[in-house]
């Protein structure tokens, strides 16, 4: 890993447990890390969240996505219009990017880059 | 077109079935599966390694209905393919002939019996309606060509009574302008939580996007409630619900009630345009729910040109 990804590392783990994908999306998340979902799910949360509010997977564990929902409602201290991208179709993870800084990636808007089909715009 | 495509514009009832998994026997097993189902259903899901477990694939199944002369829904779910094979199968599906797909995240490796296997969710559900929507259009995911473009009828799936419920009308509208056209609604044996999540969805658009064909389950008493509330992710069943069909006098018979019940409070919602029959039974309850609920034979539906809504 490179120094500002190890930076990276260090800072967001501890918060959010940020597993290093490189393409952060944590504001548009309720700042709940989706990659903490043992599905990795980008556009969760799945059907399989328990009645109590549990992960189907861990059943200690909080959904990832009901506590990114509920913080997108209900924090006041979060941007107006990064509540509202909790809603947004995210593309799928780009694997190559894993390990590296999204900080960097995103200064770069390599964390952008989608394949060429994903085309998720309104089709309704 | 798929018939299922061309009957879900019209405006008349639909039903699917979801065939029970298949692990042998040629087609004589598959046949022997769809009985119950065969006189009633527009289309049959070929499901994808239901419950984690591995079966016949769904694509292999979903051949054999087509063989069979039966419509099929082909099942993709997330867990065991990268992105790469989804595509792959999606597109050998419609190689077959096979245009109906509906798109789940699937329940996780933990829920099966092979626990200690990789789970691989490249892709999560609504990313697989977009890649299909991509396929469609005549593209891969790569933006690479793929002609001809293969014809399919995209769908998916939506627990109405997940938590967060407040979010779960939202989440299929999003499925519905990536490009999902139905959604087979999981089992909700909280009549409430579907009245909700179709009100909500009648709010904010979703039925001008998409049609709504909730489950009923058809189980053959109480232990199986039981079992979905304990071990099927997502699904919980109310105690008295349970205790309602174990303290009857003739729990199966019971357990047939609770589906008609089901069944009409659903078709009764905003946005229903049929049900997803799932039955664990082996005996004819497909026949009698549809005939108590005065559904007509696929046949008789055809002939009669779609044209006639059931009242319930």
């Amino acid at each position: 890993m490179k120094p500002l990804a190890l930076i990276e590392k260090a800072v967001k783990g501890p918060i959010w447990g940020c597993q290093m994908c490189g393409q952060c999306v944590l504001h548009s998340t309720g700042m709940t890390c989706p990659m903490n979902c043992p599905k990795t799910l980008r556009n969760g949360p799945c059907g399989g969240v328990r009645a109590n509010g549990n992960c189907e997977v861990k059943p200690e564990m909080r959904c990832v996505w009901l506590k990114g929902f509920e913080r997108a409602e209900g924090m006041p201290a979060l941007p107006k219009h990064w509540r509202e991208e909790y809603n947004d179709m995210r593309p799928p993870v780009d694997n190559r990017l894993k390990n590296t800084s999204s900080w960097a990636n995103f200064l770069s808007k390599r964390d952008r880059q989608t394949p060429a089909g994903w085309k998720p715009g309104d089709d309704g | 077109m798929s018939e299922l495509e061309r009957k879900l514009a019209g405006s008349g009832l639909v039903v699917t079935g979801e065939l029970p998994i298949v692990d042998g026997g040629g087609l004589d097993a598959v046949r022997a599966k769809l009985e119950q189902y065969a006189p009633w259903v527009d289309a049959v899901n070929a499901t994808d390694n239901t419950a984690a477990h591995a079966h016949a694939s769904n694509l292999a199944v979903a051949i054999a209905l087509k063989m069979l002369g039966v419509e099929p829904i082909m099942q993709v779910v997330c867990r065991d393919k990268n992105r790469l094979a989804i595509q792959a199968d999606i597109v050998g599906a419609a190689l077959h002939g096979i245009e109906n797909i509906s798109c789940l995240t699937g329940d996780d490796v933990t829920a099966g019996d092979e626990r200690e296997a990789r789970r691989v969710f490249d892709l999560d559900g609504p990313q697989v309606i977009v890649t299909a929507a991509a396929l469609a259009r005549g593209e891969y995911l790569s933006g690479r060509k793929l002609e001809p473009a293969p014809h399919l009828f995209i769908g998916a799936v939506e627990n109405p009574g997940a938590p967060p419920l407040a979010y779960r009308a939202q989440r299929a509208l999003k499925k519905a302008r990536a490009g999902a056209r139905f959604l087979q609604l999981q089992i909700c044996y909280q009549p409430e939580q579907l009245e909700a999540f179709c009100a909500e969805g009648a709010r904010i658009g979703l039925f001008q996007h998409t049609a709504l064909l909730p489950s009923i389950c058809l189980v053959a008493g109480a232990r199986p409630l039981e079992f979905m509330d304990a071990d099927v992710p997502g699904i919980s069943v109310p105690a008295a619900t349970i205790e309602r069909v174990k303290n009857a006098a003739d729990p199966r018979e019971e357990a047939f009630e609770l589906a008609v019940e089901q069944a009409r409070h659903a078709l009764a919602q905003p946005g229903v345009r049929g049900l997803h029959l799932i039955s664990f039974r082996k005996d004819d309850a497909v026949g009698r729910l549809c005939e108590r609920l005065g559904i007509p034979t696929t046949k008789e539906r055809d002939a009669s040109g779609h044209g006639s809504a059931v009242t319930v």
